[in-house]
């Protein structure tokens, strides 16, 4: 069940730790993904305090799956603030001899599947929900996908199968930055769009929102109508919160110097 | 094999609700087809999309489900690769894969469909089990087994009409070798349909030369038994592998490399398929031929290379 009290200025307040946060860690490591963590941000803001049942008992609470693996940042910093991944895990990212690295990894505390490779995290929902439909299992699984990972024909397959299969417990929000590695989608593949009509011709609901409105997206899920599973388009601004990083590609795996890092500390203190 | 298998698993589904048969349009007859009337929600046809096959198991298997994923075996492991190696093996999740007709048992379908380098690929993968019965009573065997493995198993297997060679055989022990036929003067490594030809060429060098020879049926080639190969390499003068594979990454270069770790005193040599893709078709048999591999032209390499000084 979703938290009632989700409460988007708080979320909002949340978010711009985080970016801080994740600007914090860019200065201790070499390269990460700064700019598809920072797009996708309120996405999974919104799902782990605003839309999952998170009680604490593995039987029954809903399933978070980050399949655009590489915005992992905004999990960590999120499953932090939970108390779920300890900080120590986080100071130590990407160094000799600690776990935590770019990529979730199944196992992690909080990291229900390993993603990486695009197009994976879907498939894996439709299993998760089939089994938990099977066994009489009351919970939802939230996955965060990016835009790029909707080329992947794996993640059509799945979009096949999911509602075919009845299952209806499954709401995938994809982070719609309208930008892949080495440009914007739109130019690239014009064909990409429009999205939203595919997704329904595939029947499953589906609702665009802008994703850096957490209580947009809080609307648009708890509202949704429960008899087919979900997509939630979130329109986002990859880099959203720092100028020079957003719709900039190169920041899509480049780490800040320290005066960029001052920079851009300031912006997020001062949004 | 495939009706063996199709059996075997009734019998586990059955009792075991933890089990699922995904298939991808593809499907087996005896007790697949009991399964599917009896069980229809465990029977799960995701249509041609093999890699929502295999990622469809690994999400049942992330909730304690334990799938198998049925189909051709270049289908089974090579369309859906990514999803075999990161959302099975990386994350060590309890998915059966079951590949049908591996080899070039599929003769006249063409390489499309021949799983010829499929145990080189799967043993390179980090916490897969490989296993290969040699008929079909082990298939049904092999097949009990797999439930017990906690990680994820691919089961190679042949297709229909495959012979029983395992009624005389040594005791099954999951993993290890298992001689179907003992001898003294030489000794066949094989796995797989393939373990037929290699009772055919040691009868026939019993008949014509009075030599003495085992047969032994590797069935896990990933774990694989290397004390129990050790000691064949130790105590035989000959030993022969004969696989249906690609000569890279199968049974003949593991077999020669524990042979030079242990400075193993026997001769040595293996048969596999060739490093081609062929494109002359006819029944398994002329496939088998295309690539070398025929009883006679085995029996015939075999007496010169170990027992031309007899």
């Amino acid at each position: 069940m979703a938290n009632p009290h989700f409460d988007a200025a708080t979320s909002r307040e949340r978010c711009r730790r985080f970016r801080k946060r994740i600007l914090d860690i860019s200065q201790t490591v070499g390269a990460l993904h700064i700019a598809p963590a920072f797009s996708c941000l309120e996405l999974v803001d919104t799902v782990y305090f605003g839309l999952m049942n998170r009680s604490g008992n593995p039987e029954s609470d809903d399933t978070f799956i980050l399949s655009k693996g590489h915005g992992s940042l905004a999990q960590f910093v999120t499953l932090e603030e939970l108390g779920i991944l300890p900080s120590e895990q986080l100071e130590n990212y990407c160094k000799p001899g600690w776990p935590l690295a770019t990529h979730p990894d199944y196992g992690t505390p909080g990291i229900e599947a390993s993603t990486g490779s695009l197009g994976h995290g879907l498939g894996l929902a439709v299993g998760m929900a089939y089994a938990d439909k099977m066994n009489g299992k009351d919970r939802d699984i939230y996955l965060v996908l990016s835009d790029g990972e909707l080329m992947e024909g794996s993640v059509w397959e799945a979009l096949m199968v999911a509602p075919s299969f009845g299952i209806t417990r499954i709401v995938a929000l994809v982070d719609l930055n309208d930008f892949q590695s080495l440009g914007q989608t739109s130019k690239i593949l014009p064909n990409f769009y429009p999205m939203l009509e595919k997704i329904r011709a595939f029947g499953w609901e589906a609702v665009e929102v802008d994703g850096h409105d957490s209580q947009a997206i809080y609307n648009a899920v708890t509202r949704r109508n429960k008899t087919r599973p979900m997509v939630l388009l979130g329109k986002t601004t990859k880099g959203k919160g720092v100028t020079y990083m957003e719709n900039v590609p190169v920041w899509h795996y480049r780490s800040p110097n320290p005066e960029e890092y001052r920079q851009a500390v300031k912006q997020i203190e001062e949004s | 094999m495939r009706n063996a298998f199709a059996n075997a698993f009734y019998e586990l589904a059955k009792n075991d609700r933890r089990i699922y048969l995904v298939v991808a349009d593809i499907t087996a007859a005896a007790g697949v087809a009991s399964f599917q009337k009896e069980s229809p929600e465990r029977f799960l046809n995701v249509g041609v999309a093999e890699q929502m096959m295999i990622g469809m198991c690994a999400g049942l298997a992330l909730r304690g489900c334990i799938p198998f994923a049925y189909t051709i075996a270049t289908f089974t492991i090579y369309r859906p690769f990514e999803q075999v190696r990161v959302d099975c093996a990386y994350q060590n999740l309890a998915v059966k894969l079951v590949g049908v007709g591996a080899g070039v048992n599929y003769s006249t379908l063409g390489g499309t469909h021949h799983a010829q380098e499929d145990v080189a690929i799967m043993s390179a993968v980090p916490n897969m089990t490989v296993l290969a019965p040699c008929d079909p009573a082990e298939t049904a065997l092999v097949t009990r087994e797999s439930i017990r493995v906690p990680g994820p198993v691919y089961l190679r297997l042949g297709k229909a009409g495959e012979p029983d060679l395992t009624s005389a055989a040594d005791p099954f022990r999951f993993g290890k070798i298992r001689f179907i036929k003992h001898g003294a003067d030489a000794c066949f490594l094989a796995y797989g349909p393939i373990t037929k030809m290699a009772l055919d060429v040691a009868a026939r060098l019993e008949r014509e030369n009075k030599k003495s020879c085992a047969v032994v049926s590797v069935h896990s080639l990933k774990p694989l038994d290397e004390d129990g190969l050790r000691q064949v390499l130790s105590q035989f003068p000959a030993v022969i592998v004969l696989e249906e594979h690609a000569p890279t990454g199968g049974l003949g270069p593991r077999v020669k490399e524990l042979a030079w770790d242990i400075a193993a005193p026997c001769k040595l040599k293996s048969f596999s398929l060739k490093d081609e893709f062929i494109h002359v078709y006819g029944s398994h048999a002329d496939l088998l031929k295309a690539h070398g591999l025929e009883a006679g032209l085995i029996y015939e390499d075999v007496c010169r290379f170990a027992f031309a000084s007899n």
